[in-house]
């Protein structure tokens, strides 16, 4: 039995929506665990459903086996940081620190001891009698997320902690986050909608849509095997393509009327139009960032634009049928990129041509054999 | 043509000036000017407006001879003072039982019934509809008599005062707690003391009110101001009040209600005084992405 049990959880509101609907996750004990959406899809309020902030309309949740779907908030041993950090502004920091310590009536001392260690563990150390107004966004949510240790909860439970912040404090704290996790060895449910910050904090993600959950699975497997078209777009920038099949048992497909071949499991007659994926870090621009490799799918194309990224490249071609594809190229002061309206070739591997749609995906260990073979 | 040097820029208007030619200032600046003109003589204006009866009010009390025997007077009757402590005795616990019902109640609502704030906005709203000389007739004839007849007793009849004054409150209180509510994150910090293990009488107690301090300050403030002048409610429970002693003295003597009214103005700005000085330094918001 998992540490942290979901099983069937439903959620309606009055009105009639429908914001969680057969949610059911078993996170293991220490075990970081991510729901990743757009807004409005579920995530939060299933957050809030453990923390006991909302009951669900079905369903149980169960911590080290305790059903604890009916226990009021202040009786469920959660630890919650907010998006707005919610500090209590009347008190110092080592009182906000504290707080949850005096009421479960610790002595003073003791009190005292556990404040410095969580200051020294968030680097604020000395800065416990400051007032939360007088600390940076980035300290506040430190101090938070102290708070919330403090009372040494059975779950960590994060909202959206970083939003507020700045794009550099957001990197440092995250790796914050994630060195205390796994140093407290706490199972944590973190609520996001940046696929960056899942991808790199979990153990494993839920990606939701609609109250429902579309996929769960590692960031590996979330990112390079996206299980439905929803996953597919909404993690990594995707290039989504229509296709037609030609020969599904052999793999056999046309992109604009060029061939191409893929590994993943197709059905369908032929001339039947599908949706492929392409991940543009996947794609070579041939003769500028790689050379042509035998076996590997070759598109000829025309480049339509270049965007300087930074680190990356994107080159944007037409390959005919106004189907543009985005190609990721890392950047370096020798890359040549074409100007626009060179003709140029594209070539990506059989296996990076993702077929979207219910089971169209090979089978979970052909899938980690492929990505294997593809690093 | 204008230098984009800022150097070369400095140097040219050095040049002009110089030379004696004045730079004309920026329209902007002009509106400025124009504008901060028009805002001091709306400032003057309205001091003025404001002073020139306190003015009045302090020549004509001063008139009473002996040099300051209306003030003199006042503060030797012995009436001025019971009535004032009686009145104060009454307002402060007026304010605490206004306090007691109107937070929990303005935090309930902001919490979990949002939908029926504009409904309590209104019910607290009534005292202003119905006036006073109803709402003190509507108790005596609920408690003079059956089964409670507090109006047979002073301490009953204080109770009803107090009871009276508490409903003549709930506008200003319900007000100034819900603009301190409003001023900070209620569902979040709410939620955070939850978390942390944290019934609703400490959520109140310990996180709430000290945030609300200030504008239940504000609050109170009003609360007192309008018990210690108020004349209807305790003329009718014949209660030894400030109210009936300052219109007492109003239709027998001729200096000394200005004198009193006076002394009212100036124990007011002793009670803000008081406020601004507890309140000091506080930030009532919740720091943070707000």
């Amino acid at each position: 039995m998992a540490f942290l049990e979901l099983s069937g959880i439903q959620k309606q509101f009055p009105g009639g929506v429908m914001a969680v609907e057969n949610f059911d996750l078993g996170a293991e004990r220490g075990e970081f665990v991510s729901f990743l959406g757009p807004s409005g899809c579920g995530k939060t309020t299933t957050l809030r459903m453990i923390a006991g902030f909302e009951k669900p309309t079905a369903g149980t949740i169960r911590i080290n086996g305790e059903d604890i779907t009916d226990r009021s908030p202040n009786k469920r041993h959660v630890g919650m940081v907010f998006q707005s950090y919610a500090l209590f502004p009347n008190m110092t920091v080592a009182g906000n620190i504290g707080f949850g310590l005096r009421l479960l009536k610790r002595p003073k001392d003791a009190i005292d001891k556990r404040v410095a260690e969580l200051l020294s563990l968030i680097h604020l150390e000395g800065r416990g009698d400051r007032y939360p107004y007088q600390l940076s966004g980035g300290q506040q949510q430190r101090v938070a997320l102290a708070r919330a240790l403090a009372i040494e909860p059975q779950v960590l439970l994060l909202d959206e902690p970083l939003s507020a912040l700045d794009a550099k404090i957001r990197v440092a704290l995250r790796h914050e986050i994630r060195e205390i996790q796994r140093s407290l060895g706490i199972t944590t449910v973190y609520v996001t909608h940046d696929q960056e910050e899942a991808l790199e904090l979990s153990d494993r993600i839920v990606v939701m849509s609609e109250g429902r959950m579309e996929q769960v699975g590692t960031p590996f497997e979330i990112y390079n095997f996206p299980a439905t078209p929803f996953v597919a777009s909404f993690v990594g920038t995707l290039n989504a393509v229509e296709a037609r099949v030609v020969d599904a048992a052999a793999g056999r497909l046309t992109i604009a009327g060029h061939p191409i071949r893929t590994t993943a499991a197709l059905s369908g007659a032929a001339g039947e139009a599908i949706m492929v994926a392409l991940r543009p870090e996947m794609v070579t621009l041939v003769g500028v960032d790689g050379a042509a490799v035998d076996g590997a799918n070759d598109v000829p194309a025309t480049v339509a634009d270049v965007a300087f990224l930074g680190s990356v490249v994107r080159v944007t071609a037409d390959i005919g049928d106004g189907i543009r594809v985005d190609v990721d190229t890392f950047n370096n002061p020798n890359l040549a990129v074409p100007p626009a309206g060179s003709p140029i070739h594209l070539s990506f591997p059989p296996e990076a041509a993702l077929v979207l749609g219910k089971g169209a995906l090979p089978l979970e260990t052909d899938r980690l054999a492929a990505a294997e073979a593809l690093l | 043509m204008s230098s984009r040097n800022p150097a070369i820029a400095a140097t040219i208007t050095a040049e002009r000036l110089t030379e004696g030619e004045a730079p004309a200032p920026p329209p902007s600046r002009r509106r400025w000017r124009f504008s901060g003109l028009i805002w001091w003589v709306v400032f003057v204006l309205g001091v003025t407006y404001f002073l020139t009866p306190l003015w009045s009010t302090l020549l004509f009390s001063l008139q009473a001879q002996p040099f300051l025997a209306a003030y003199t007077n006042t503060l030797n009757d012995p009436q001025f003072f019971k009535t004032l402590t009686y009145s104060f005795v009454v307002g402060i616990i007026t304010t605490i039982v206004s306090i007691g019902l109107m937070v929990p109640t303005a935090f309930w609502v902001r919490l979990r019934v949002p939908r029926l704030r504009r409904l309590v906005e209104f019910v607290t709203l009534l005292p202003f509809v119905i006036p006073p000389v109803i709402l003190v007739f509507g108790l005596i004839r609920s408690y003079g008599s059956g089964i409670l007849p507090l109006t047979n007793t002073d301490l009953g009849s204080s109770a009803l005062l107090v009871a009276a004054y508490t409903v003549l409150s709930f506008p200003y209180m319900y007000r100034a707690v819900d603009t301190g509510l409003r001023s900070i994150d209620v569902q979040s910090l709410t939620e955070a003391s939850q978390s942390l293990g944290a019934g609703w009488p400490r959520i109140l107690w310990q996180v709430i009110l000290p945030n609300l301090r200030v504008a239940l300050l504000a609050g109170a403030f009003l609360t007192l101001a309008i018990v210690v002048g108020e004349f209807t409610i305790a003329t009718f429970l014949a209660r030894p009040a400030f109210g009936p002693y300052l219109a007492l003295i109003g239709g027998n003597k001729a200096y000394e209600p200005a004198a009193v009214s006076l002394i009212s103005f100036v124990l007011t700005w002793i009670a803000m005084a008081v406020i601004a000085y507890i309140g000091r330094g506080t930030r009532v918001t919740v720091a943070g992405a707000r």
